[in-house]
């Protein structure tokens, strides 16, 4: 048995046609334990959400395994593995979007019932409407026969956030990827719908690939599991929360930490600002030598940092760090 | 422009006064701002903070009068004020309207992807901006074009004659900026200026908004539903809910004293990237339907201080805290006693920045 109930190897992801290739993602490997929370945090077009759908197998990854329960989900020949549909019902994915992900001409009910009946999780009608019941109480959606026959357009957006909770739920997954589910929702109802999620943590045991572009929800939602900060196209660092957002290694967690603003006047007012050579994202279609961070990183080593990409390397205990920089602060070499 | 009343050079900028906003619907009347009042100061930045369907994007455009056919102003007053000349702007006929908006007040609209006109390159759609409004040498527009893109930090040569596609979301915003400067207004109303923008981008926004305000000097109405945002750029914040204004006061009151329960509701369930793990707490419900909603407070069905008094009568703003805070709430003194530990985190936040 693997160490790990989710993992990615050496994901790869590329778009486009013979003549025109983008890469989305480019090397990307992590783990996540049963019962873990793990963060994916970084910028639009950074490859997070690539990564997401690939962990959940609705892209294929171009190169790269993605294994559950120690086994790959990919044969060698690029086909489904056998037990495709145990990984398959045991990982469920939860969209940003709750206007555009669920069916508009389903009822709530029919949302809710198609997959326990069509997996046959249940074993009639009647079994099915207990089981939604309990799925709409579980995501304090009640009381419960307000919504059962109700239309998404007729809910609220943190109302069908949770009905899109309660759909990753309806086949008892073991990991549920969260793909920004809390981002369009509003500030009151935020915290309410995260709270949801950890008690599924907590009552389910549920694990989480949590991908957000949201540092204090990533603090929030992952205080005792890890985050994986992205930075075009590549983990450039891995650590656990605290140490992350207290000890953050690689510059660009320090650029983003110190640019984040705060909902506190004071803090956010006298924040050390760590100044950026360049504002400018690189273009995916031109990916930077080396390190993809050197054209705007502040402790940028020409020779160094443009020639040679650094790998994400154990700098301390449990933090993983993709930098030249940092490898020779913390006095590790060959980074 | 028509003048009102003369004024002392203290008078601000602009005056709202019990503004009213309903727009037609099919179910009936949504009542999207109710009785809004506030003073904006000269060179002050006041943010309107709320969640969505709260009116202040409503209010932002009612005040300069482009509200949709569906709109109505019901009643209310909006006073502009510039060089001790006053005018109702209610009562602009569509001629003067058309010169009051850029010139006087310029708005910024949210999302910046969509404010461009796609086939135009960029200078094409600031040279229509400024003939619109009179400027005819073109000499004399791109040279002021080319002053302003480079206030706003962009390389006027690489912009000018880009289509707005070929620029990043950060690079449109901070174009539309720009443009909003082109006829110098005096008042600029600033829409979910860095909603949908990365954390990097959006800090050079807020560097960018807060040098140019203190370079050019102008008032601004920021709309936001980022307390983050207001954190950083607001001088004076106003929290909306349901169409009307239930707090104003400087930042510091609003954010480390906050007296009204939507408000410190909000600041509790928002967390912080620095510092240790703090409980969040949400705000039960949702907000309430603009077309019925509740009797007496709107806020009331979601508030945990209220009491049969917030049932049947809606309280209205009230000096709290010296005579720049105010509050509408019956309960202030409890929702007080509550707020302690947020006058905590003010302390130390200002110890750390010492240190």
């Amino acid at each position: 048995m693997s160490e790990y109930l989710i993992e990615a190897r050496n994901l790869v992801r590329t778009f486009g046609t013979r003549k025109a290739r983008v890469t989305a993602v480019d090397d990307v490997s992590f783990g996540i334990r049963e019962g873990e929370v793990v963060c994916l945090v970084g910028e639009s077009g950074c490859g997070k959400t690539t990564t997401g759908k690939m962990i959940t197998s609705l892209l294929k990854p171009t190169t790269g395994q993605v294994l559950y329960q120690g086994r790959p989900v990919w044969r060698p020949d690029g086909r489904k593995a056998d037990d495709f549909k145990t990984y398959r019902l045991g990982v469920q994915i939860i969209h940003q979007d709750p206007y555009a992900s669920l069916n508009p001409s389903h009822t709530i009910y029919k949302i809710l019932s198609t997959p326990l009946l069509h997996h046959k999780l249940v074993a009639s009608p009647a079994e099915a409407m207990t089981r939604v019941v309990e799925l709409l109480n579980t995501v304090g959606l009640g009381p419960v026969e307000d919504f059962l026959t109700k239309y998404p357009h007729q809910l609220s957006g943190g109302q069908r956030q949770r009905v899109s909770v309660a759909r990753a739920l309806t086949v008892n997954p073991r990991c549920i990827v969260a793909d920004e589910a809390v981002s369009m929702v509003d500030v009151s109802i935020r915290v309410g719908l995260l709270n949801i999620l950890s008690d599924l943590k907590r009552t389910l045991g549920v694990t989480y690939l949590f991908i957000t572009h949201d540092l204090a929800v990533a603090k929030f939602f992952a205080w005792e599991g890890r985050i994986a900060v992205m930075y075009v196209v590549s983990i450039v660092e891995f650590a656990s929360t605290p140490q992350l957002i207290n000890s953050a290694l690689h510059p660009y967690s320090k650029a983003l930490l110190a640019a984040v603003p705060e909902a506190d006047p004071e803090l956010t007012r006298h924040k050390q600002r760590l100044q950026l050579r360049s504002q400018d994202i690189p273009s995916l279609l031109a990916l930077p030598s080396g390190c993809r961070f050197h054209p705007r990183c502040p402790f940028f080593e020409p020779g160094l940092c443009d020639v040679q990409r650094p790998e994400l390397t154990l700098l301390e205990d449990n933090h993983y760090v993709a930098c030249h920089v940092a490898a020779r602060q913390a006095g590790v070499a060959g980074a | 422009m028509e003048t009102v009343t003369t004024l002392g050079p203290t008078s601000p900028p602009l005056s709202v006064r019990d503004l009213w906003v309903e727009y037609r619907a099919e179910r009936g009347l949504v009542k999207a701002v109710r009785g809004v009042s506030f003073d904006l100061a000269s060179e002050e930045s006041l943010a309107l903070i709320g969640e969505s369907g709260c009116g202040k994007t409503t209010l932002g455009v009612a005040l300069i009068r482009l509200l949709v056919k569906t709109a109505r102003i019901r009643q209310g007053e909006v006073i502009y004020r510039r060089d001790g000349r006053a005018v109702d702007v209610l009562g602009l006929n569509p001629r003067e309207l058309r010169r009051f908006r850029w010139r006087e007040c310029a708005m910024v609209f949210q999302s910046a992807l969509n404010a461009f006109n796609p086939v135009l390159r960029i200078w094409d759609q600031i040279h229509d901006t400024a003939q619109a409004h009179g400027m005819v040498s073109r000499d004399e527009v791109r040279r002021r074009a080319m002053q302003l893109l480079e206030q706003v930090q962009l390389d006027p040569r690489r912009v000018i004659d880009a289509y707005s596609h070929e620029l990043s979301g950060g690079m449109r915003q901070r174009v539309l900026l720009a443009m909003s400067l082109l006829l110098n207004p005096q008042v600029l109303i600033l829409d979910e200026p860095t909603t949908a923008l990365d954390i990097l981008t959006q800090r050079t926004i807020i560097d960018l908004l807060r040098r140019l305000k203190a370079d050019v000097g102008f008032s601004m109405i920021f709309i936001s539903h980022d307390l983050s945002t207001a954190a950083e750029l607001a001088d004076r914040v106003a929290t909306m809910y349901a169409g009307t204004i239930v707090e104003i006061g400087p930042v510091n009151d609003i954010f480390y004293r906050p007296a009204h329960p939507y408000t410190l509701g909000l600041i509790r369930a928002v967390p912080t990237v620095t510092g240790e793990f703090e409980e969040l707490r949400s705000i039960p419900g949702a907000p309430p339907d603009l077309i019925d909603p509740p009797e007496g407070c709107k806020f009331h069905p979601r508030c945990p201080y209220a009491t049969p008094q917030c049932r049947t009568e809606e309280p209205v703003l009230q000096p709290y805290y010296g005579e720049t805070h105010a509050v509408a709430c019956f309960n202030v003194a409890r929702v007080q006693q509550d707020t302690g530990d947020l006058g905590a985190r003010f302390s130390q936040s200002l110890g750390d920045s010492i240190l």
